[in-house]
């Protein structure tokens, strides 16, 4: 190649390389200024609302508060219920729904007739709008007419109807349990991509090795779906702790404070009784709380962009 | 030996398989018996098992008593309006990630990345605050923008690991054959991805129809998506569980097809990113 004369093909080369340097951001324009305008600016407000007294409709008696907001919250009792709450949510919630789609998993990757149609069907709670799983389970656990006691007594492991979501020890586990069978979907379809790519000559090698099903299972099925696991895993937490509309359809947070987490408990406080200051500097802490996780999640998922 | 081999297999894998089925289906498929159920045998027997007790009647009265069409029709423009905003403005920004290597490439993908992790309760109340100032709340458009917060940043990573997949050598050999960089990618990077935006935009629509928090807070009067006309349709003195049920069973119709129906795709794509992790 000439480097001595630039010809006509160069020269073409140079003037689409100067235009290509500010193509990716015009191109990038468009979701951009929308994600700001209605992610981003959203988000500053309900920070600087977090530092002002603000009912609604009563905008005139708004006033700045610095961190009031946020000793107040410190001084609730109800927020720090709906913190342990979050964090037994959580924490059942997505080592439940990965254990049951870990086992879903290892099911449908064997080999068997119907599997198509068995992987089909058992997403449907996936796909399912999240106010029809609420209701749908309270129609379920329902203390009167209720399938789910009608089965319990029937088999006598209940005396009596159990108020499933009346009671309050009982109604948080009762959503967890909603909220397992709603999520374990997610980790059977994820746990199952990943086990398929795992090399089948892994196992041959180690049974020709006399290596037991469980030995298998322990050195080379977990570290291979290791990866998913914990990204999965990862985004389920934010995605567990994040999701309150079935709790909302479900108990409202009730009986009392029972199943107020720290996302339901911002959104009653601002919905029920209008308080957008309080209720944004809940929303914030949880976010900060929240934050940890997410970290952890791009990080891993930056990684991959990297290339 | 070999029926042996068979009856074994039954015994671990089909069983199994089929109880862990079982487990997925049976609250839906009991929500579909306490739809066919008449209101008056449900109160009096229960729910019907056998198909002697079953009747439409609950649906018939769903569609003639109370507003579910114009309900469906709402979240059919919410949903609809949701992926076309999202696919429209994901394309192009998808391509220019996965095509172009510049100055704050990385910042701008953590940026649609970070927006997905959001809790919807922290963008709920201020953009409430926003749309009453903009007279857009209990709009259509309202909606629409406020679905898109969810769409448009899960549509961009979605589209840039479709339109990665697709050789950079295609759209360069159109480049040297005359065509410009937006020509290219017109006609032959979006052709080739037009499976994957398919199935992304089919994601959104079903996202989008399934949205409950947004559809309560910022509409709910003029414009009532099925999903917050579903719980109005509780009685006013005694849950009416048949009533309820036809309405659940029809507003969850649409998301679930469409998804029965892409799944293989879809699941193919959600999976990848993590997967490769």
């Amino acid at each position: 190649m000439s480097l001595s004369i630039s010809s006509p093909v160069q020269r073409r080369a140079t003037s689409i390389w100067r235009s290509e340097r500010l193509l990716p951001y015009l191109l990038l324009t468009p979701a951009v200024v929308v994600t700001v305008v209605i992610v981003f600016m959203p988000m500053l407000q309900a920070v600087y609302t977090s530092f002002y007294d603000l009912i609604l409709f009563r905008p005139s008696a708004s006033r700045f508060v610095g961190f009031g907001n946020y000793v107040k919250l410190f001084n609730d009792p109800v927020f720090w219920t709906a913190l342990w709450n979050t964090i037994i949510w959580i924490g059942l919630t997505v080592p439940l729904q990965m254990g049951l789609g870990l086992v879903a998993a290892l099911f449908l990757n064997r080999e068997f007739p119907w599997r198509g149609l068995a992987r089909a069907l058992i997403i449907i709670p996936w796909a399912l709008p999240s106010v029809v799983i609420a209701l749908m389970w309270r129609w379920i656990y329902d203390p009167n007419t209720g399938v789910l006691n009608d089965i319990l007594i029937y088999l006598s492991i209940v005396q009596s109807a159990v108020p499933w979501l009346a009671d309050p020890n009982v109604a948080i586990y009762a959503i967890i349990a909603t909220l397992t069978w709603q999520g374990f979907p997610f980790f059977a379809v994820m746990i199952l991509a990943g086990l398929q790519g795992i090399p089948r000559s892994q196992y041959e090698a180690a049974s020709i090795d006399g290596a037991s099903t469980w030995r298998q299972f322990v050195h080379i099925t977990l570290p291979g779906i290791a990866p998913v696991l914990a990204t999965a895993g990862l985004l389920r937490v934010i995605w567990v702790a994040n999701s309150m509309d079935v709790i909302f359809v479900m108990t409202g947070g009730g009986p009392g404070y029972a199943t107020h987490t720290l996302p339901l408990y911002a959104f009653v406080k601002a919905r029920q009784n209008l308080d957008f200051g309080y209720g944004t500097s809940i929303a914030v802490t949880f976010t900060i709380f929240l934050g940890a996780f997410v970290a952890l999640y791009i990080a891993r998922t930056m990684r991959e962009v990297e290339r | 030996m070999r029926q042996q081999g068979t009856l074994h297999r039954i015994l671990t894998t089909d069983l199994p398989v089929l109880a862990i089925v079982f487990f997925a289906m049976a609250p839906f498929a009991w929500m579909i018996l306490t739809s066919l159920t008449p209101t008056a045998a449900l109160s009096a027997t229960g729910v019907s098992l056998s198909p002697r007790g079953w009747s439409l009647d609950n649906y018939v009265r769903l569609v003639e008593q109370t507003s579910f069409l114009k309900n469906m029709l709402d979240s059919l423009i919410i949903a609809g309006g949701t992926v076309v905003v999202g696919l429209i403005v994901s394309v192009t920004a998808a391509y220019a990630f996965s095509r172009f290597r510049f100055a704050g490439r990385k910042l701008l993908m953590l940026q649609f990345l970070l927006i997905n992790m959001f809790p919807i309760v922290l963008l709920i109340l201020p953009l409430f605050v926003l749309m009453r100032r903009f007279n857009i709340l209990d709009t259509h458009l309202g909606l629409i923008l406020a679905n898109a917060t969810v769409a448009i940043p899960f549509a961009v990573w979605m589209l840039t690991s479709y339109i990665g997949a697709i050789p950079k050598s295609l759209d360069e050999a159109a480049m040297t054959d005359g065509c410009s960089r937006l020509t290219a990618l017109r006609k032959i990077v979006l052709p080739l991805t037009m499976p994957g935006i398919i199935s992304t935009g089919i994601y959104i629509f079903i996202t989008a129809w399934n949205e409950y928090l947004y559809a309560l807070t910022l509409g709910g009067r003029n414009v009532r998506p099925v999903t917050v006309a579903i719980q109005t349709l509780i009685g006013e003195y005694q849950i009416e569980w048949g009533l309820l049920a036809a309405g659940a069973v029809v507003g969850a119709m649409p998301a679930t097809i469409l998804f029965l129906l892409v799944q293989r795709r879809l699941i193919g794509g959600l999976t990848q990113g993590a997967v490769k992790g």
